[in-house]
């Protein structure tokens, strides 16, 4: 039996007249048609490219940190006086965080593909609340402007992205990073409209059939991470909200000469920071998923699994955040506590990993471009994992927190996980979105590039957090020399090969062989998405697809159960 | 399967396994660090050019900690060798010219019992280990000796509350101010060294004075927050007389690089002769008596070059 999950979707989706005539009318033209979007794809490809923006300034910071870095000495960053000028690296360090970790990868999974391919994978016409969406991306783009700003206010936000005080209350005077608190605060207003807009879209606004144990897994992981921005935003808003009035009305919250303490911010910032860094992997998540799944062309392993497993990891995710703060002094029990919490995570995550390896076991591979970034996620991931598993030790954490063995570790998640999962889903629905195809051999170029000059920049950092190096340290004593230019080294070629990326992206949306199919990826690709054109047209789904009754029903044939979603 | 498969994917197998084993074991002996330390005739606590490993421990404390990430080390090794072995084995056998019609395959319970419950097991063997150690870190035995550290910006202040009130403050060495046999401690070397003495349980009280500082000395295994309002307590004991460097490990502004630790560890008598010494030389009001700073450069010329000699 060939369940017809499988098979490729029986015809194209052709808009009906009304929806050509609407698309006629409805459709703003022009410069009005971006400045006033309500259009899902077009407010996906707004966040896109302010993302990928905010991605270049954010790499060309981490050049110029390791520009620094390179030798021992202060070659680069120096003062007028010819002294170090550490509160310029400072700076430099902050904001590359605060792009990172708040106009970058979130905006650009959850605003840019998740806008996009949620309304397309669930079949809705458009978002919940296509208003409220204009709303969330352009709060979001003032928030990402107001932070550039900042840097140029004063002395800069020299605070870390972690914002603790008292030196971002008491170290930091000026204006600069008052500014950076209400960009912040700009930013969570943004993400909590657009959280609310993609619940309300996901619960509400599936299409017949498609129950929610249907649901692709990118959308699971959407919603997911819809969640943990909804419930977390609001402690950092209150956190932060905290310390704005602490440097500007005279109150004591995190002051301890006024009552206040220094740590409660810690608590309540990681608080909502370690669910923020689950925010940025689970969409990541999602897409590897849905990679791995077309180019093994085989429905996803251990679904109902995966999904749990996410719910799994976010839910732990909530409940670990004093495992930033080993050293802070909390008590035995807290500590025993937070380790334990966190190495549970372990688990789930390592369900998703086998289950990813074993999607592809017994499948027929296709090593194109969206694959390749996905198995590389999967090893990167795994050490980046790893590691965590070792710091969620507090003893062991000692010799760790603060070095950069952690910048290691959460540079292999993130920087090199995160990043993975974004680049997957760019190769993997760029045809989709644009109508042009990337020429091959350049994705896969870029891959290499990125997966070598990766793990070139970030393998050694283990090596000198373990010899003790500090994490944004502007000099370091001469014996982290060697390994720290091997660093820089990694770190210009991976800036190469960001370009190279960039320039491939280019090129594609402007000379990209057009794309005439649908479904470009063949039998593997089961998704909503790739029963209607590429790129698909202004208003999609005007008449609801109907997903077909529950394949869910295992054959007992051969014990397969296949809970993909499949178009009528 | 083809033979010439099984013959590639042992192969992989074994490229994948030897690699990994071949770091552990480098890694675990971190032979560069051994040889550093071998070829010194004093103790020093510091960093090593291209060392594999966390610092040579000094200290009981960090040497449970250096054997619990060797554990863990072997662990974080087997599971990545599992994972990206599977991946390039699923590559060879499953790629689509040659295994180009898939299975339907999206189940098999006993594979997905195992792989939730094998983790689990792992961890309680890695938790039971590290509670342990836990324990003993944070429970500190009985002191013999209390320092307390004030982080401030950016120097640190250090005080024997127990030993009439002795305090004084350690700034860092400028590059200019480096006497040519200190060039290899560049920005470790600091003016005033803590002094304390070896075999003894030392508690070390830490507290800031306007922004978080951290406490840290890699060697001996401490890292402590230094918060405004509050007294955070770690403690050690150190092995062997000698010098140890630390720094500050959290971010508290412009010259957060540039405020280390230099602890000068002595015998208990030469402690009690220092700290009297101190005493008296506080009344008079001046700094305690300074000292020779272990450097490595003196300690053994040859390896000048080997750790660098600063720009």
């Amino acid at each position: 039996m060939n369940p017809p999950a499988m098979n490729p979707p029986a015809t194209s989706y052709s808009p009906s007249t009304e929806e050509l005539h609407s698309s006629d009318n409805d459709r703003p033209r022009g410069l009005l048609r971006w400045l006033t979007a309500t259009n899902h794809k077009d407010i996906g490809t707004l966040y896109l490219f302010v993302a990928a923006t905010a991605g270049l300034a954010a790499v060309s910071l981490s050049i110029v940190m390791r520009l620094e870095l390179q030798s021992p000495g202060v070659q680069w960053l120096v003062d007028s006086s010819g002294a170090p000028n550490g509160q310029l690296y400072n700076v430099i360090v902050t904001a590359h965080g605060l792009y990172m970790m708040f106009f970058v990868i979130i905006p650009a999974m959850f605003g840019g593909f998740g806008n996009y391919f949620v309304p397309l994978m669930i079949g809705a016409p458009d978002m919940a609340f296509p208003r409220l969406n204009n709303l969330s991306f352009w709060l979001f783009t003032a928030g990402a402007t107001l932070l550039t700003c900042a840097l140029f206010v004063g002395t800069g936000p020299g605070t870390g992205w972690t914002l603790y005080p008292p030196l971002s209350s008491i170290g930091h005077r000026d204006a600069s990073v008052d500014m950076v608190i209400l960009s912040l605060h700009l930013s969570g207003a943004s993400s909590i409209v657009g959280s609310i807009n993609m619940i309300t879209t996901i619960l509400n606004m599936r299409a017949p059939g498609m129950t929610m144990h249907k649901m692709p897994l990118f959308v699971w992981s959407i919603l997911i991470t819809a969640f943990l921005l909804l419930l977390s935003l609001p402690v950092l808003a209150g956190a932060i909200t905290m310390l704005l009035t602490d440097r500007n009305f005279g109150t004591t919250f995190f002051d301890q000469t006024g009552g206040g303490d220094p740590l409660l911010f810690q608590h309540l910032f990681w608080f909502f920071g370690h669910p923020e860094v689950y925010m940025m992997i689970l969409p990541a998540f999602g897409v590897i998923s849905q990679v791995i799944s077309t180019f093994s062309r085989k429905p996803i392993f251990g679904y109902l699994g995966m999904v749990y497993a996410l719910v799994a990891i976010a839910t732990l995710g909530f409940i670990v955040w004093a495992h930033h703060m080993f050293t802070t002094g909390i008590s035995f029990t807290a500590q025993a506590y937070f380790a334990l919490a966190t190495m549970v995570i372990a688990v789930p995550t390592g369900v998703k990993v086998f289950s990813w390896i074993a999607t592809m076991w017994t499948g027929a591979l296709d090593l194109r471009t969206p694959m390749l970034w996905a198995m590389g996620f999967i090893v990167v991931f795994t050490v980046g994992g790893v590691t965590g598993v070792n710091i969620a030790n507090p003893a062991f954490d000692v010799l760790a927190q603060d070095t950069y063995y952690v910048v290691a570790h959460f540079h292999y998640v993130m920087s090199l996980g995160a990043a993975f999962g974004l680049f997957a889903a760019m190769y993997y629905w760029l045809g989709k979105m644009s109508g042009r195809q990337y020429p091959e051999w350049a994705g896969k170029l870029h891959f290499w590039g990125t997966f070598i000059s990766a793990n070139l920049t970030f393998f050694p950092m283990h090596m000198v957090g373990a010899g003790g190096m500090a994490r944004r340290y502007i000099d370091y004593p001469e014996p982290f020399s060697g390994w720290n230019m091997l660093i820089s080294c990694g770190a210009y070629l991976g800036a190469a090969s960001f370009l190279f990326g960039l320039g491939v992206f280019a090129y594609t949306l402007l000379a990209g062989r057009r794309v005439t199919e649908a479904n470009y990826w063949g039998a593997g690709a089961t998704t909503l998405e790739w029963t209607v054109s590429s790129p698909p047209p202004y208003h999609t789904f005007a008449t609801l697809p109907l997903i077909e009754a529950p394949p869910l029903v295992s054959s007992e044939a051969n014990g397969t159960d296949v809970r993909r979603p499949v178009s009528s | 399967m083809r033979s010439i498969d099984k013959l590639v994917v042992a192969l992989l197998i074994i490229t994948i396994v030897s690699v990994g084993v071949a770091f552990a074991v480098f890694s675990f002996y971190d032979p560069i660090q051994a040889a550093f330390h071998a070829r010194l005739q004093q103790t020093i606590g510091v960093p090593v050019e291209w060392q594999f490993n966390f610092q040579h421990p000094f200290s009981e404390i960090a040497r449970s900690l250096y054997r619990f990430h060797n554990f863990l080390l072997g662990i974080n090794i087997a599971i990545c060798a599992l994972v990206a072995g599977l991946v390039m084995v699923a590559v060879w056998l499953y790629r689509g010219s040659r295994h180009p019609v898939p299975t339907r395959t999206t189940h098999n319970t006993p594979l997905e019992v195992a792989w939730t419950i094998l983790p689990v097991i792992v961890l309680l063997v890695i938790g039971t280990w590290s509670f342990s150690l836990l324990r003993k870190t944070d429970f500190p035995p009985q002191s013999d000796v209390t320092l307390k550290a004030t982080g401030n910006q950016w120097y640190w202040t250090f005080a024997y509350p127990e030993n009439g009130g002795v305090e004084f403050s350690s700034y860092i060495v400028p590059d200019d101010k480096l006497a040519p046999e200190q060039r290899s401690l560049r920005l470790l070397a600091v003016d005033q060294y803590v002094v304390l003495p070896v075999d003894s349980a030392v508690r070390i009280l830490v507290t800031a004075s306007d922004v978080v500082h951290s406490f840290g000395v890699q060697s001996l295994g401490i890292k402590k927050d230094a918060i405004p309002g509050r007294i955070n307590e770690t403690w050690t004991r150190i092995d062997r007389e000698g010098t140890y460097y630390g720094d500050c490990y959290e971010l508290c502004g412009r010259n957060h690089a540039f405020m280390p630790i230099g602890i000068e560890a002595v015998s208990r008598q030469r402690f009690d002769t220092w700290i009297a010494d101190a005493r008296r030389r506080m009344t008079q009001g001046l700094p305690p008596s300074g000292h020779a700073p272990t450097d490595v450069a003196t300690a053994e010329p040859q390896l000048k070059q080997k750790i660098g000699s600063g720009p």
